[in-house]
């Protein structure tokens, strides 16, 4: 599904990834760990199409396409999501109005009809069931003066409403307390599907407590150090990053 | 002959043809006003760039053209050119002026209804009553502003709306002004005198529209009284052809605990001067003033506010957003005073401005004068350009970049058409910046 090749990428000269690789394949979750400044977020954006990044070698390909010759929206109506970090706050833009906006243009882009209002609001309501969200915050301006646990909530509701092929996402577990963490991670595995993969940025290894990744990746430097299984991230909760670093400048 | 005189001479041409028709049988104070009005502005002039309310505005642009006075318009007009800008969300009592001109064909010729008094300004002036002497003030009470003094001089059409003490009008009144091609680029100075009585509450929508191809001056005069406890919601929209020129006066005097909500947007027209002002003469009077300006390619758009307030407890609550795209230039330039007495003033007032491009200009300039203790004032202004994050953001939802940026400056305007009371009301000023915003 996502192959990305000796990915170098800079930002504003400076160097954050050198040299990266990674597959993943349909039905995988895969998890990358790494310490700060690795380039993980660097990683992520460049996947959902920031720009301020500056390409100098390698490839990411999609789904069999070349996904960095594509504009953002055109990667999110592929079916490519990323979950943010910070997700932003729109003030005067209404939440439901987004989801509607954003959950049509991938509709059309399919050539599928559009989903007429009162669907697709009993569509939103059960994913926000899921999500255990007050139905308020559909009124609401996009994350605006959400908490930081409503805005990670928010992130995977829709999430949850325009089902990604390729989900991204970027430490959606942190900030979050336990029971905020069991909810988000409810919402995750729901989506799991021998059709989908995840991609989950991580800095602690208690999210995969509840989401069970198939593969986790050491990130540092810029490059994939090391990769394992679910055993890597318990090793590295553990031990740090230290040894992986050594064992690779070995 | 020095610039000045080159700039003056189309109107003093336009006053010496117009004058017979203008005085003839009229009140010999009529008469005396008109002449020492543009004796005034003849001796005055145009504002120079170093006049401190014309510091950002030149009117350099409005000189050159040197615009004759507009003629009465002649021939049948459709009524589908009203339909863009009439209020169709609610019924409504219209009055039409085509330049400057009130077209009873066009519109009803103002309700019927006990306890509002709807009178031609054309025909009052021809009966010219002392009852309407009241509403002129002395020449030197105009704070020599040179534009007021064109209106009144060249003064030939508008309209008095008169609503008794108590009445609640339930239908607001759409006053519609159409600028449209003349054989020769026309001014017209239409006057609106507007007085609510005790306890009378209502609701005004001017309406200014261009036509394809005008590229006139309206130099509009809206003056204001509301009696104790009265409640006025004044919904401006000045949506003129990218050639037109506009000038608008807005003056209103309110008296204990009456109640003034201002809408007022800037849609369209190539050169803008608003000036609105209110004084909160006594005690309990409040003031709302909302304003939206959206200019874009080389338009210029100014809106200078002031507020007076002149005794205790009065409040005042403004907010102005400006969206400023292409080579444009907005300003912005709104004073606050709170005089001696006025002690327990509240008065808040902020201008956002949204920067759409690099070419793009705002000046704003938020002023407050405090001459009393014990209030509760503040103000701010920003300037900012679109959030790159937030566009960022909607993009990775799978919105296409223009649909974005249009639901950002969209969120950004709405936070003042949201302020509009009346729901259809509300409604009618998102489909007037839609269609400027989106022209189909």
């Amino acid at each position: 599904m996502l192959s990305i090749k000796n990915l170098h990428a800079k930002v504003e000269d400076r160097e954050i990834l050198r040299g990266l690789d990674l597959e993943v394949k349909a039905g995988e979750i895969h998890a990358i760990m790494g310490p700060n400044g690795s380039g993980k977020s660097t990683l992520a954006y460049i996947l959902a199409g920031r720009e301020g990044y500056a390409v100098t070698n390698g490839s990411v390909t999609y789904l069999g396409k070349d996904l960095l010759a594509m504009p953002p929206e055109e990667r999110a109506r592929e079916g490519l999501f990323l979950a943010f970090q910070y997700p932003v706050e729109i003030p005067g833009v209404n939440n439901v109005y987004l989801l509607k906006a954003a959950y049509n243009a991938i509709r059309k882009h399919r050539g599928e009809e559009e989903l007429d209002a009162v669907d697709f609001l009993a569509l939103v309501r059960t994913r926000m069931q899921l999500m255990e969200m007050d139905a308020g915050m559909l009124s609401r301006a996009v994350n605006e003066g959400f908490s930081g646990g409503e805005k990670k909530r928010n992130e995977i509701l829709q999430m949850l409403v325009l089902e990604p092929k390729l989900a991204l996402l970027d430490e959606t577990d942190s900030g979050l307390d336990i029971d905020a963490l069991k909810v988000v991670a409810k919402g995750i595995n729901k989506l799991r599907s021998p059709e989908r993969a995840i991609l989950m940025i991580t800095h602690y290894q208690r999210l995969l407590d509840y989401i069970e990744p198939d593969f986790v990746h050491v990130l540092a430097g810029g490059r994939i150090l090391k990769s394992g299984d679910r055993k890597l991230a318990l090793e590295l909760e553990r031990r740090g990053y230290d040894w992986v670093l050594a064992e690779a400048a070995a | 002959m020095n610039a000045m005189s080159t700039a003056i001479r189309p109107y003093a041409e336009g006053f010496k043809s117009l004058e017979p028709a203008l005085t003839r049988s009229a009140p010999a104070w009529l008469t005396a006003l008109r002449r020492e009005a543009f004796a005034r502005f003849a001796n005055r002039g145009f504002p120079g760039e170093r006049e401190e309310d014309w510091k950002y505005t030149s009117t350099r642009p409005l000189e050159k053209r040197g615009f004759a006075p507009s003629l009465t318009a002649s021939g049948a007009m459709d009524a589908d050119v009203i339909e863009p800008v009439f209020l169709r969300e609610m019924p409504v009592h219209t009055l039409i002026f085509i330049n400057g001109r009130h077209t009873p064909a066009l519109g009803t010729d103002g309700p019927d209804i006990a306890g509002l008094h709807i009178t031609s300004l054309a025909k009052a002036l021809q009966q010219a009553t002392d009852k309407l002497q009241a509403y002129f003030a002395p020449v030197s009470a105009w704070s020599d502003d040179p534009f007021t003094a064109l209106n009144t001089a060249f003064l030939q059409d508008g309209v008095i709306i008169e609503i008794d003490d108590g009445m609640r009008l339930e239908q607001p009144l759409q006053l519609i002004f159409l600028s449209t091609k003349q054989a020769q680029p026309g001014a017209c100075h239409p006057r609106i005198l507007v007085r609510l009585g005790r306890h009378a509450h209502a609701t005004l929508l001017e309406t200014y529209h261009g036509l394809e191809e005008a590229a006139n001056l309206t130099n509009g005069y809206t003056q204001i009284h509301l009696g104790e406890n009265a409640q006025l919601e004044h919904l401006r929209v000045q949506r003129e052809s990218a050639e037109d020129f506009h000038v608008s006066r807005v003056r209103v005097a309110q008296q204990q605990g009456s109640r003034y909500v201002s809408h007022t947007l800037n849609l369209g027209g190539l050169w803008v001067r608003t000036d609105l002002s209110t004084r909160l003469e006594a005690p309990e009077a409040e003031a709302v003033f909302n304003g939206l300006y959206w200019t874009d390619q080389g338009r210029h758009v100014d809106n200078h506010t002031r507020i007076d307030h002149l005794a205790p407890g009065t409040r005042s609550d403004e907010l102005y957003r400006g969206i400023i795209g292409g080579h444009s230039r907005a300003v912005f330039n709104g004073k606050v005073v709170v005089a001696k007495h006025a002690v327990k003033t509240d008065a808040a007032q902020i201008n956002n401005n949204l920067l759409l491009s690099r070419q793009a200009e705002i000046d704003t300039k938020p002023e407050l004068e405090i001459y009393a203790d014990d209030v509760k004032c503040s103000h701010g202004a920003s300037i900012g350009q679109l959030d790159e994050q937030a566009l960022f953001y909607l993009r990775s939802r799978g919105l296409d970049p223009e649909t974005a940026r249009s639901l950002l400056i969209g969120a950004f305007a709405h936070a003042v058409l949201d302020r509009i009371a009346t729901p259809e009301l509300q409604a009618f000023a998102r489909r007037q910046l839609a269609a400027v915003m989106q022209p189909s």
